[in-house]
């Protein structure tokens, strides 16, 4: 009997920041869209934004078990470089772990979940599928308004599982649907009608009976549907087809979230798990380059699971940002750079020296004296004793504002630059950027905790290291 | 094992100090050329008479050529020196060491910086190959996370706070205003000061140094010899330099209201001098305010204030020109600029010119003793560098 792989743990993340539909209108003189969309900030992209939903999936499920690493997104940030990597370093994943990218359609987060689910069927214990996406849209246009940013992680295995994956089922049609080629930074698509009428609509209706034949379950059966199309009218179209309540149908989050790419599915899920009762069946779809659909049936063991920050809170957790800085942000609109020269470029060798530190926020603690302290130290900053250090991580741990400096010179993207002096509960300091914050309001005191970031991108490097921001 | 000093072992005999300021017309050869030359004059010896060099540049050149060229030095021993901010100070301290070993009989200390031809603003500096963890703070963001943690330990409301550091900056442009040789030669108001486009707050453009290009130089021998130069050197009575363990930024215990490198300097060289009481026993000092916070910090750190009390010395104009003790007679780093490996030596300039009356507008009344300070970091992690500097042996 083959292994039935589920999810046994799952964290998710939506961004800080939000753009009012009405904000753009506002500049742009177009029609006011209502709502609003999540915005990844000028130091996130989809593998920083993946990270903090692997963390939050990795509290309940350790890193050590973890075999297989399946990051999908359409947006790398590298076209050549392994984003998994990045990801396994700053999660303290073993080095012994089958890591991949996936990209090219936002199809590609329940196909990674899929590939998830293979790797636990052919032996191995844990598999992580970390699915992040920051996708760019022009000004003026449908995308600007629907999509949003995001990230969803989920822990497979097959014991101990929440939901288990019951059936699935796949389709791949090539169509013209949602292109970007190689150097360009916006997505094309073809005409609505088209793609609605035979593509998206015929291949969700075919996939979903397909996935119900295979497990010998009614429509009538499904305590939730998870509907992810690009055309909101296609699911629509399809929850009617088949009779579904629509009492049923999750929230597609377009208020105030927008579509999260190759995260969307996932993310609706994470949203969906939390109140599912043992026993209930989650139909999950989307479409797009053809078909994606998995039949979970939720077990007794999710009644004990409860996720670090329900996808709810990630969205109550917010503050605006203008359409001017969300346009330079994401470098839309060109800026007269800061008569500041630019960053250098970090340098190979000294980040490969310093892995555990820049990617996974471990510094030391002293064994004669129990200091923790960070970045790593070779003698004691307390008792000046040589080589008694061991692994101290800091990455989870909170931390108190002890000073703090608002900086209007330094090169960003988003100044002023906030930089905190952090003491951690139970000792550590350090000093560091903070971000998602609003700097007229930090004061000495403050709690924050620590998320990982991409500092900048020099020389086409993209920066990766951890910053400080109010709790969530 | 003990610093023991040299005190009362060296003297200045002779010093140079160039126009500091936005001097587009001149380089660094210029700078360099002027400033030696100047104190050459100063000590009324010739170029072959100095046995050895000092040249203190943190960026405007590498290597002893970057001095022994332009000045077209005759096979003598040039070394440059770099410690951050007290980069100038450096070489001097070096060139009185190597007089009072015996090993040279004249030496001369000189430092500069051309900061203007960059193209940037404020300070840059050149980071080795690294991982990209350090921060990238600037030099104003680094030293106003004094302020805060100052105003809150010491329960001052924030825009009484600022007030005080308003009212440090006016001072020192009110000095600068007296010296020719200052990057900005005008007093400026209390209300512009304030008012000033936000920096790093709670600082404003005008509670920052000037950026600035600049030289100057002092001629050192032992102090047995000065008489031969000179009628009325002045005489080193400490100089203590200490590189700090940069514990602030990782130790929970430092409070960031302090600088412990220039307590520990200002010890050691209180020490050397035989000072007890520095309120009572400095005539005047030149500290390093390269922020305005920064200077209010020093005043506790040297003891001419008592713990949280700095704040209210200023507020009663202790420090001004005609107070008590006069600090930044010359206008500081604010008002005269901050060529950085001048710095250091155009201090010790303004010592000499005070010693022998020759301030002009802004001479303070027979000064007896005073005291340089540089340092370079940021708070926590700091390099200090102070002098006692006397009019007379003993």
């Amino acid at each position: 009997m083959p292994v039935m792989a589920g999810i046994v743990s799952y964290g998710s993340y939506v961004p800080y920041r939000r753009l009012k539909r009405s904000a753009i209108a506002a500049v742009l003189g177009t029609p006011a869209g209502k709502g609003e969309r999540a915005i990844a900030s000028f130091d996130e992209d989809s593998v920083s934004m993946a990270v903090e939903a692997v963390r939050d999936a990795l509290k309940a499920a350790p890193p050590g078990d973890v075999q297989a690493l399946i990051f999908a997104t359409t947006t790398p940030p590298y076209a050549e470089k392994l984003s998994a990597a990045v990801i396994g370093a700053a999660t303290m994943l073993p080095a012994e772990i089958r890591a991949s990218d996936m990209t090219g359609s936002v199809r590609a987060g329940l196909s990674a979940l899929l590939q998830g689910a293979d790797a636990i069927g052919g032996g191995a214990k844990r598999a992580l599928v970390a699915i992040g996406d920051c996708r760019l849209a022009a000004p003026e246009g449908k995308a600007e308004q629907t999509t949003g940013d995001g990230a969803v992680a989920f822990v497979l295995g097959a014991g101990g599982v929440i939901a288990e994956i019951e059936a699935s089922a796949s389709l791949t049609r090539e169509f013209l649907d949602s292109w970007r080629a190689q150097g360009e930074r916006f997505s094309h698509s073809w005409e609505e009608r088209f793609t609605l009428t035979q593509a998206h609509s015929p291949l969700l209706g075919t996939v979903i009976k397909n996935v119900l034949e295979k497990a010998k379950v009614a429509p009538g059966d499904l305590s939730k549907v998870i509907l992810d199309a690009p055309n909101a009218r296609a699911a629509d179209e399809i929850a009617r087809a088949l009779k579904i309540d629509p009492a049923k149908l999750s929230d597609s989050f377009a208020l105030t979230v927008g579509q999260t790419g190759a995260a969307h599915a996932g993310l609706m899920l994470a949203a969906a798990l939390p109140a599912a009762k043992p026993g209930d069946r989650i139909l999950v779809a989307t479409v797009a380059d053809g078909a994606d659909a998995i039949l979970l049936r939720v077990t007794p063991a999710n009644a004990g699971f409860k996720p670090v920050r329900s996808v709810g809170r990630m969205i109550e957790s917010k503050g605006d940002v203008s359409y001017a800085n969300y346009l330079k942000w994401r470098e839309i609109l060109p800026t007269e750079p800061p008569r500041r020269p630019d960053p250098d470029r970090p340098a190979g060798p000294p980040m490969m020296r310093s892995e555990k530190w820049k990617f996974g926020f471990v510094g030391s603690r002293c064994t004669n004296c129990g200091t923790p302290q960070l970045p790593p130290q070779l003698v004691c900053v307390k008792c000046h004793q040589r080589g008694k250090m061991e692994p101290y991580g800091f990455a989870d741990r909170t931390a108190k504002i002890a000073t703090y400096a608002i900086d209007r010179l330094a090169y960003s993207l988003n100044p002023p630059t906030v930089n905190v002096v952090a003491d951690f509960a139970g000792g550590g300091r350090f000093l560091c950027e903070m971000t998602d914050c609003e700097p007229d309001k930090v004061a000495i005191g403050d709690e924050v905790e620590m998320t990982f970031r991409r500092l900048f991108t020099a020389a086409g490097v993209n920066n990766y290291f951890w910053k400080a921001r109010p709790r969530r | 094992m003990a610093s023991r000093g040299i005190k009362d072992r060296v003297a200045i005999i002779g010093m140079g100090c160039t126009k500091f300021g936005e001097l587009w017309d001149k380089g660094t050869d210029d700078l360099l050329v002027d400033a030696a030359y100047q104190a050459y004059e100063s000590a009324g010896v010739e170029p072959n008479d100095v046995d050895a060099y000092w040249l203190g540049t943190m960026a405007s050149g590498i290597s002893g050529l970057t001095l022994s060229e332009p000045l077209k030095i005759q096979y003598k021993p040039v070394t440059r020196v770099e410690n951050m901010c007290a980069t100038g100070s450096e070489a001097l301290r070096q060139a009185c060491y190597a007089v009072a070993s015996g090993a040279f009989d004249i030496a001369m200390a000189i430092g500069v910086e051309k900061l203007k031809d960059s193209g940037y603003s404020g300070l840059v500096i050149n980071n080795p190959p690294n991982d990209g963890t350090e921060g990238s703070m600037t030099a104003p963001a680094s030293f106003s996370l004094l302020a805060p943690a100052y105003f809150k330990k010491y329960g001052l409301d924030p825009d009484k706070g600022k007030d005080v550091l308003t009212r440090i900056a006016w001072k020192n442009h009110k000095n600068g205003a007296k010296n020719p040789k200052a990057q900005f030669q005008k007093e400026v108001s209390l209300e512009t000061i304030k008012n000033s486009p936000k920096i790093a707050d709670p600082l404003g453009i005008m509670d920052c140094s000037g950026v600035s290009d600049g030289s100057a130089a002092a001629i050192v021998v032992r102090a047995e010899d000065a008489h031969k130069y000179c009628k009325n050197p002045i005489y080193i009575k400490a100089l203590s330099f200490i590189a700090g363990p940069a514990e602030g930024p990782l130790s929970q215990d430092y409070d960031f209201t302090t600088f412990s490198e220039v307590v520990a300097s200002a010890k050691d060289a209180y020490a050397q001098a035989g000072i007890t009481n520095p309120r009572e026993q400095i005539s005047m000092a030149e500290v390093h305010d390269c922020f305005t916070p920064t200077e209010l910090v020093l005043y506790e750190d040297f003891g001419f204030s008592p713990r949280g009390t700095a704040w209210q010395d200023v507020l009663d104009g202790f420090f001004d020109l005609e107070g008590k003790l006069p600090v930044n007679p010359d206008g500081g780093l604010k008002s005269f600029g901050h060529p950085i490996g001048a710095s250091g030596l155009r201090m010790m300039y303004e010592m000499w010119l005070q010693m022998r009356g020759e301030a002009g507008p802004r001479q303070i009344k027979n000064p007896k003793v005073g005291l340089t300070h540089n340092l370079g970091g940021a708070p926590g992690r700091c390099v200090s560098f102070v002098s006692v500097v006397g009019s007379q042996v003993g």
